[in-house]
Order: C-alpha cells, then sequence, then structure tokens
C-alpha cells in the first residue's frame, strides 16, 4: 500500500517537476511526484533511439491515418513517425480554441523535457524591467540578480554548451565548450563582426547538450536525435539528469498515470492540504496530502488545476482572487525570417563531420542600448548554415545516371534563421474552464481564447527584414524571406496565465512563486511568467524552480508553511 | 488487418520490411502465421484507403522500372535494388489525399500507354527527360495559384523516387554514407570534390 502522506508533493515531471523533485529531496524532504501519463523509462524505452531512416515505414513522414488522430498537432512539424508516442492524444485530451490556438503537449514521466529544443538561455534585466519601464502589465518581483545564482545552479547539474559573449542582454553562465560554428557560419560571423561592430552577432547556439561528461552521463555524440530519447544521455531531460538525482536520495516516490484533479484546500488554515488524485487506468481516487506543493504541470495545465481548485472559496478558483488567474497568456512568436546561398569559393573545398544538435545564435539587439523601433522589446534569431542534401533535388532538373550521383554529393552551402519575438502580455488573452465538453477522464476541459496583437504584427516585419539585411550585408546571395504565419502556441512556449508579481491584488504568485492565497502551493513552471521575453524561457523555469524549492525548504523549517 | 495493428512495434516494422520485400516480387519463407500477418500487411499497404484501387505486382514493376530510370544503378545500386517501387505505393495509399492518388494512378497510366516497360533503357530516359522538363514548366506556369494547383504526376514520381531511395539503406549507406553514431562534430573539414554526402538521421 503506498503511502499517503508525504512532506512534499510535486504535480508534473517535466523540466520543472523535475527540477522541484531534485531539490526538494535532496533537501531532506519525502517526495511524491505525480505524472499523469505513462512512465518512460531512460534508455530502455527509448524505442526508436536507434533506428534508421529506412526503419520507419513512411521514412518518418506523416500518414492520413496519423492526421486524422491528431487533429492539432498536425498543423505543424511535431506530427511526425519518429516520436508520435510521445505527442499528447488530441482526442484523448481535447480542449476549446475560441480563438486558433496551437497545443503541443507531452503527456507521460519526463514531459516535454524529452523532445524539447534544449536552446538554454539567461535573461538579463532588460528583460526583467522590462514591464515596469513599459508600463505594460505588472513589474515582475524579481531581478537577474535574484535568479542568477540559481541559473548557475541549475546549468552547472543541466549541463549546459556555450560561448563567453559579455553581452549585456543574454548574460553568460557556467558553460561547458560551445558547440562551435561549422565553416560557413563562421565565415559570417566573421563578417558581422565587420559590419555591426558587434551589435548583431553570430554566437554559437547555448545548449543543454553535454560536450564533457557528467556523472552518469556520456558527452554528445551528435547523432541529432534528441528528440527520441538519447541512449547517452547527451542532453538534459527528466530521465537523464534530474529523475536519477531525486531518485539517489531514497526520498523519491513516482506515481505515472496520476492525474491532479484538485488541490485540497483547508479554509481554517488558509493552506493547502494535498491533492486529489484520479488514477487515469482504474479510474480509482485517491487522496494525498503534504505540507508543501509544487504545481509544474506546465503552463496550462497547472492554471487548469487552479481553476478546478477551492472553487467553494473562491469561484475562480485557487489564486483568483487578484482576478488575473487564467490571463495573461503568452508565447513566442516565429517562423518569419530569411535564407539565401553561400557563394564563397573558399566553402567548395569545405564540409563538416557529425550532426551538430544545434545552430547559431543572433542575440536581441533591437529596442536596446539607443535603437529605437515603432514597437515594443525585440527578437532573437535562431539559424544554421549547411550543405545542402539530396532533397534538393526534388526542384531541380534532371534524371538518370549523372543527375543520382550528384545528388547524393554534398550541395551548395545555404544560411538562414528564423526569429524568436517577445509577445506582451494581455488580460484579454486567457483561458477558462468549458463546462460543456469533458475530455477522457470526465474532466471538463479548458477554453483558450488568445491572439497576438499589434506589437507583435509590428515586430514580425523587422524579423523578416532584418534577416535580409543582415545575409546580404555579409554577402549571402539569393536571399529570400519569409513569414510562414503564426499561431498563439506554435511556439511551444506558452507562459503566463498565473503570473508572479508584487501585489496580491494585481498577481497570483508572489516572488517566490507561493500562490498568495496559499503560500503552501508553489507554481513553477512557465504559468508563473510575467512577460516572456525573447530568448527561449526553459533554463528560467529551472532556475526558478530551484529557488522557490529552496526557500520553501527554509520557510517550512521557520514553520511558516 | 486488425491483427497487424495490435502487433508490438517491432514486429509491425518487421512485418512491413517483409512486405516490401514480397511486394518486390521476392518470395517470402516463413511460418504461416507470418505469412498471414504478411498478407494483412499487404492489403493494407496495396489497398487505398480512398477506394483508389489497389496497387497489383505490375504496378509496382512498372514504379521500380521508372524510379530506376531516375535514379539507376551507377557504381552504386540504383532504386531498383532500393525496392522504390513498393515504397512509392505504400506512400501514395496512406499519404496522398484522394484527389493526389488520381493523379498517381492517371499518370502511371500514360507511362503504360506509352509502352514503358517494352522502351528500351535510352528511350525510358527520353521520355522522362521530357516529363521531367513538362512537370517543371508546369509548376513554374501555376507556382503562385490560390488555391495551390493540383501537383503534375510526375512531380509526385520524383519526389517519391528521391525519398524513397535517398532514405533506404542502399540510398543512405551506398550512394552516400552514414554513421548512426558519428562520435564527435568536426565543425570544418576539408572536401574534395566526388565525395559523397553525410546522410542525416531520421
Amino acid at each position: 500500500m503506498q503511502a499517503q502522506n508525504y512532506d512534499a508533493i510535486v504535480v508534473g515531471s517535466g523540466i520543472s517537476g523535475g527540477w522541484a523533485a531534485k531539490e526538494l529531496t535532496e533537501k531532506g524532504l519525502r517526495v511524491l511526484l505525480l505524472e499523469r501519463g505513462k512512465n518512460i523509462e531512460h534508455i530502455k524505452d527509448y524505442v526508436n533511439a536507434t533506428k534508421a531512416p529506412w526503419d520507419y515505414p513512411h521514412r518518418g513522414r506523416r500518414t492520413k491515418a496519423m492526421e486524422l488522430a491528431y487533429p492539432v498537432l498536425k498543423r505543424d512539424y511535431p506530427l511526425n513517425e519518429t516520436n508520435l508516442d510521445w505527442w499528447a492524444s488530441d482526442q484523448e485530451s481535447p480542449y476549446t480554441e475560441v480563438k486558433r490556438f496551437d497545443w503541443y503537449r507531452g503527456y507521460h514521466v519526463g514531459g516535454r523535457s524529452l523532445m524539447w529544443g534544449r536552446q538554454s538561455y539567461r535573461w538579463s534585466d532588460f528583460d526583467f524591467e522590462a514591464n515596469a519601464k513599459d508600463g505594460i502589465a505588472i513589474d515582475w518581483p524579481i531581478r537577474y540578480a535574484d535568479i542568477a545564482p540559481w541559473y548557475d545552479h541549475v546549468e552547472r547539474h543541466a549541463g549546459i554548451s556555450g560561448s563567453r559573449e559579455q553581452m549585456a542582454q543574454l548574460p553568460d553562465g557556467q558553460f561547458q565548450p560551445a558547440m562551435p560554428l561549422n565553416c560557413g557560419e563562421d565565415l559570417i560571423a566573421g563578417r558581422l563582426r565587420q559590419k555591426f561592430g558587434g551589435r548583431r552577432r553570430i554566437i554559437p547556439g547555448r545548449t543543454a547538450n553535454l560536450t564533457q561528461p557528467l556523472p552518469g552521463r556520456t558527452k554528445c555524440q551528435y547523432r541529432n536525435a534528441c528528440w527520441l530519447g538519447c541512449p547517452f544521455g547527451g542532453y538534459f531531460s527528466t530521465q537523464s539528469s534530474t529523475l536519477p538525482a531525486a531518485v539517489a536520495t531514497g526520498r523519491l516516490t513516482l506515481k505515472p498515470f496520476a492525474i491532479v484533479t484538485e488541490v485540497l484546500y483547508d479554509r481554517d488554515k488558509s493552506r493547502a492540504k494535498g491533492v486529489r488524485v484520479l488514477d487515469a487506468v482504474s479510474m480509482q481516487t485517491t487522496d494525498y496530502t503534504a505540507r508543501i506543493i509544487f504545481l509544474c504541470a506546465s503552463t496550462l495545465n497547472s492554471t487548469w488545476l487552479l481553476l478546478r481548485s477551492a472553487t467553494d472559496v473562491w469561484p475562480g478558483g485557487l489564486g483568483s482572487s487578484s482576478g488575473e488567474l487564467g490571463h495573461n497568456l503568452m508565447d513566442h512568436h516565429f517562423r518569419a525570417g530569411a535564407s539565401g546561398t553561400l557563394e564563397e569559393p573558399r566553402l567548395d573545398r569545405k564540409y563538416y563531420y557529425g550532426r551538430r544538435p544545434t545552430g547559431f545564435y543572433i542575440p536581441r539587439y533591437r529596442n536596446l542600448f539607443g535603437d529605437k523601433r515603432v514597437y515594443l522589446r525585440g527578437f532573437g534569431y535562431q539559424g544554421g548554415a549547411s550543405r545542402q542534401g539530396w532533397s534538393r533535388a526534388v526542384a531541380e532538373l534532371g534524371v538518370g545516371a549523372a543527375f543520382k550521383d550528384e545528388m547524393a554529393q554534398p550541395g551548395p552551402w545555404t544560411i538562414g534563421a528564423t526569429a524568436f519575438g517577445e509577445m506582451l502580455p494581455d488580460h484579454a488573452n486567457r483561458v477558462t474552464i468549458d463546462s460543456s465538453k469533458k475530455d477522457k477522464w470526465g474532466l471538463p476541459v479548458l477554453a483558450i481564447d488568445c491572439a497576438t496583437g499589434e506589437n507583435e504584427h509590428l515586430m514580425r516585419k523587422d524579423m523578416m527584414n532584418d534577416m535580409a539585411e543582415t545575409l546580404e550585408a555579409a554577402g549571402v546571395k539569393h536571399v529570400r524571406t519569409y513569414d510562414n504565419g503564426y499561431f498563439p502556441g506554435m511556439g511551444i512556449h506558452e507562459m503566463g496565465t498565473a503570473r508572479m508579481g508584487r501585489d496580491a491584488k494585481t498577481s497570483v504568485l508572489n516572488a517566490h512563486n507561493q500562490v498568495w492565497d496559499a503560500p503552501n502551493v508553489f507554481v513553477t513552471d512557465g504559468s508563473c511568467m510575467a512577460s516572456t521575453a525573447c530568448p527561449n524561457p526553459s533554463l528560467t523555469y529551472m532556475a526558478l524552480t530551484a529557488r522557490a524549492a529552496d526557500f520553501a525548504v527554509s520557510e517550512l523549517k521557520r514553520n511558516n508553511l | 488487418m486488425s491483427e497487424l495493428e495490435q502487433t508490438p512495434v517491432i514486429d509491425r516494422r518487421e512485418a512491413i520490411r517483409r512486405v516490401t520485400v514480397l511486394l518486390g516480387g521476392v518470395a517470402l519463407i516463413g511460418g504461416s502465421g507470418l505469412l498471414t500477418a504478411c498478407e494483412n500487411a499487404q492489403r493494407r499497404a496495396a489497398t487505398s484507403q480512398a477506394g483508389a484501387g489497389t496497387f497489383t505486382a505490375t504496378d509496382i514493376a512498372l514504379l521500380d522500372e521508372v524510379a530506376e530510370t531516375i535514379l539507376p544503378e551507377t557504381k552504386t545500386p540504383g532504386a531498383k535494388a532500393a525496392h522504390v517501387g513498393a515504397f512509392m505505393a505504400l506512400m501514395v495509399t496512406d499519404t496522398y489525399e484522394d484527389r493526389d492518388q488520381q493523379i498517381f494512378r492517371d499518370g502511371m497510366k500514360q507511362l503504360k500507354d506509352a509502352s514503358f516497360m517494352a522502351a528500351t533503357p535510352d528511350q525510358r530516359l527520353a521520355l522522362l527527360e521530357r516529363l521531367d522538363r513538362e512537370q517543371k514548366a508546369y509548376g513554374e506556369t501555376h507556382r503562385d495559384d490560390t488555391p495551390p494547383a493540383a501537383p503534375h504526376y510526375f512531380r509526385q514520381i520524383k519526389e517519391l523516387a528521391l525519398l524513397g531511395y535517398f532514405t533506404s539503406e542502399i540510398g543512405c549507406t551506398q550512394a552516400m554514407r552514414y554513421r548512426e553514431t558519428p562520435g564527435r562534430f568536426d565543425p570544418c573539414v576539408p572536401y574534395t570534390p566526388g565525395e559523397t554526402a553525410w546522410a542525416g538521421h531520421a
């Protein structure tokens, strides 16, 4: 019989939940880690990790049957033949789109830490101060100095490779050696230094892939198949990094197939006393109690859970007293940029070996250091240069022997980059409960009502045109711009809906990620974010989670929770 | 069919691999249970869900020869050795919408009507070179159509032949070079013209 009382309960086992479990168990707490989906065991369950392209009947491509089964996932690249088992079923877990919102979810142990893009960047005070300076939404209750030691802490354990650049808008961290730029990228990086004096700078992507081994993990083998799970533990995931650390303490209980239906709230003590768990298989309900609860179920799922909790006290759910729970949903908008061809004789006889699982990054330069645009905030670029492969043959004229042999050789060098832009918080962008629709387990679903605004639309013009200007300045030929369109959610960087703040009247969480209305409940995933900045957010979730766990344990010791 | 759907992943993959062999015209050796599974898989592979008909062994043979003309045996094996015909049939069946399946089938009929199978290698190449120019011109003429224009059948054939060949074991490991685990990253190495490309991961 499994114990029903713990020191701490962590809801969700992805990037944030894994960190909460690790930190809390290492500080001596007995922790119950709840995961709504199946278990995926490190290495053993990475069933496709060593398959070759020809091992897939459709060579990784999508089929009509897959599109029928995944009406949301099919909207973008996540629908494919290689890791379909790791994406949540749209049919079992429907939601209501008041406006189109693409919600790509991972409902299993490890969550999206198994499939994430691994780009890992620190935010700076330009980001934490932006809301206050612009008079947008509310001020972040923390500054870079508050989170910097926690970035140090999580980077050392997770293993982030990157170069030190001394850029105020993208602070350096505790890096392993960077994965270098290839010769095409290096050439262009050099030209940008001449043309833009360091303002527009190509740097190696900072990525949660190891270039040096860590305990229990081998360094990256340059297979570039991370999204299938890594048999070498070469990239950060719950399975490779935080879960083994938590298990090693002997104080972790991991419970898959455990859907938390509500946080149980004790109105007399103004504290949560535990959670109610629906077994996803047996449909049995069990209550578990603990002194502290960490909600790390992912941005929209943690808020969905809060909306269902303590409704006898607050009809809008736990944390709704401010009127902000469910509001200010954000994402990174992207899919705009440019690409072109490197017609450089010196590159004709250059190639590379190994499949590097990252590219280059161009940190934000707009609306910084005196630059002023018609929109607020900015964007960063992720890109890469490479020699074209056989797929160039589709568009080229040719059939027959010479054509075949030519297409088996590397083609011309190309380079391109896509911008990831900041999306402003807006109270009108929100999620609510739609009681008219139930998921497979009988829970009323989320209704999502979210759209980009004028600021994003203005920014997208720069996102596209700036890259063309940058590439042309560096001598890139045949530059082509694109804006492939964007709907919220596509960035898979959903943030907000339970924001941190300085005032219980305008925010759901305080500076330590505590729910104002229930101080022993901490929300440390993307839902806590008060703005999105433009760098990828996961590293910040890790740091905020570790910071909140440290605070929670010290408050427990002081009997404040 | 349901029997196949419930087969564990690895068995199902093996079954489909064997079907590819079967569709390629090679005799299958195995127990009756496996044969049943494979016959089911063959039906699944060969039966269009949209009811656009089936791919017969003759169809697969035609597709093999067309693919072989596009990507012939040179110093490395060609498309036929990589069973590209069966792959094309599977992809048309499982991934093409009804309209596109019909275009593909109509295209196959045109090739049959042009006596492709009876033609000499030089005649085959000349025919496909003409069709290739035709499809490219068609694509350029209709590039900006809204809604997007229906594809030219030879574009479909060429695309599937290229995909099928360059992601096959022969394509990856013989026509190109493949390392499942490269082990390191060299960002800049000398390249001598004529050397083949490194194939990507799935």
